[in-house]
Parts: structure tokens; sequence; C-alpha cells
């Protein structure tokens, strides 16, 4: 059930995968306000530390000096987070599918299928820095 | 950063060397890269190990720990050795699914059936 609260935000993170800690303990609070179940808030979860650490080390390169933009929104229906690097960007359609042949062996490149996999609605820019994602909450 | 806490315990049993991660998740590249030295410290110590990677703490996983897994999986089979995954919980089993790395690695409910036959290699 979970009443509607609906939470606007934008953090700007630190080029460490560990900076997103202290922001997936406020959306796991604020979704749960909102009456999502585990299930969403594991993929969630798992959907943006994947777009956060392809922020810090292919858009950001792990250069301290850059850092990523978090925008989030939270509804009873919704969750939208978008993810904005100061890379150059990339294509993301130029990304091997990783379940195939030798690319299931080798040691990377699976963040975007588990992105597209974990959330309901995935975008990207023109130029590729910035990926929106959104995920409705599932009937419980 | 890396954190100061022991990522592993390690302990010998019935054959085998079961590896259990200690923390929920791995996130910090100077964690995962710790992780992957113990385990390849392991192996250099002992080729041809029988290793079981307990993942009961776990309870999330990044694509760069599914990477981790593959580079000590590649050792291991370049040493004869054997590789078996337990303790994992469904919704990590999910990730492994999606990715059909349930496909490639050795997957057992829990520590007891991982290094049961002695922990054999395959």
């Amino acid at each position: 059930m979970g009443k509607n609260r609906r939470k606007h935000r934008t953090v700007i993170l630190e080029s460490r995968p560990s900076a997103i800690d202290g922001l997936f303990r406020d959306i796991t609070v604020e979704m749960k306000d909102n009456g999502y179940g585990e299930e969403d808030i594991f993929a969630v979860h798992l959907a943006v530390e994947e777009a956060f650490i392809n922020a810090v080390r292919h858009g950001n390169r792990m250069d301290p000096q850059k850092s990523t933009r978090i925008e989030y929104s939270v509804d009873s229906r919704k969750i939208s987070v978008s993810l904005t690097d100061e890379g150059e960007g990339f294509d993301p359609e130029a990304v091997p599918d990783p379940r195939n042949g030798e690319n299931l062996l080798k040691t990377s490149g699976r963040g975007l299928l588990l992105i597209s996999s974990y959330m309901d609605e995935v975008r990207f820019n023109d130029c590729g820095n910035r990926v929106e994602m959104t995920k409705y909450k599932a009937a419980v | 950063m890396e954190s100061k806490e022991p990522k592993i315990s390690v302990e010998h049993l019935e054959g085998a060397v079961v590896v259990t991660i200690l923390g929920e998740r791995l996130l910090e590249d100077a964690d995962i890269r710790s992780v992957q030295e113990s385990m390849m410290g392991i192996l250099q110590q002992a080729p041809r190990s029988k290793l079981v990677i307990d993942f009961k703490n776990i309870r999330f996983l990044s694509s760069a720990v599914l990477g981790l897994l593959i580079r000590v999986s590649k050792k291991v089979s370049e040493q004869g050795g054997g590789l078996r995954l337990c303790g994992i919980n469904p919704k990590i089993l999910e990730i492994f699914r999606i990715t059909r790395l349930d496909k490639i690695f050795d997957i057992r409910p829990d520590v007891k059936s991982a290094v049961d036959n002695g922990g054999q290699a395959g």
C-alpha cells in the first residue's frame, strides 16, 4: 500500500563507487515510504549501482576532478533516476551482448544488460553520458 | 578507499578450500582487487585446488564481482583445479541467470553440497 510521498532530489557524487551508499539508504527509505516491495528496491539498487559504476569508471574514468549528477523522483507509482557524468559519452548500441559466444567469458560488459533487465524503461541521451531509468511499482 | 576489515575467511573442508566472502557486498575496486588477490594467492600456493566460494553473506552483487569470478575461474581452469559457488540467495542467483553465467559456474545450494564428493573438480 504506502502513502503517496512524492520526493524529488538531486545529488552530486564524487568519482568513487562507494559514494553511492548514502543515496541508496535514502532511496530505500523513500521507496519503502511509498509502498515498494523488496524486489523493486533490490532492482533499483542494482541498476543504479551499475549505472553509477559505469559513470565513475567509464564516463569519468575515475577522475577525482569529475563528478556524477544524480536526479531522482519517487512516488507511489514509479521511481525515475537519471545519472549524468562528465565524460564524452558512448554509443550504448555498440556494446556487445555479453551473453553471446565468447563474450560470456569476458570479465566486463554486463552493466547495461543488468540495467535494462531490472528497470522498466532505460533511455540514453544522444551523447551517451546521461541515462534515465524508470521502475514502476510492482503490484503486490 | 579500501576498508581495512578482512574481506574473506578461508577454511579447509574435506579436501576443498572454502572461501567465504564476509561483507554483504563488494563495491570499491580496491576491495574487489583485495578479494581477487587473496583467491589468486590461494591458487598460487595450492595449484589444482578444489575451490568453493560461499556467498551466504552477499546481499548485493555487481557486475564487477562477476568479472572477478570469471578471472578466478580462468585461473582455476588453467591449473586443472575446480571451482564451485554456493550459498547464493535467489535474488543474486537471478543475476547469474540473466547474464547466463549460471551455465558457466557450478552453483550448489550450500557448502556441504559444494564440497561433496571430496569437492572434486568439474
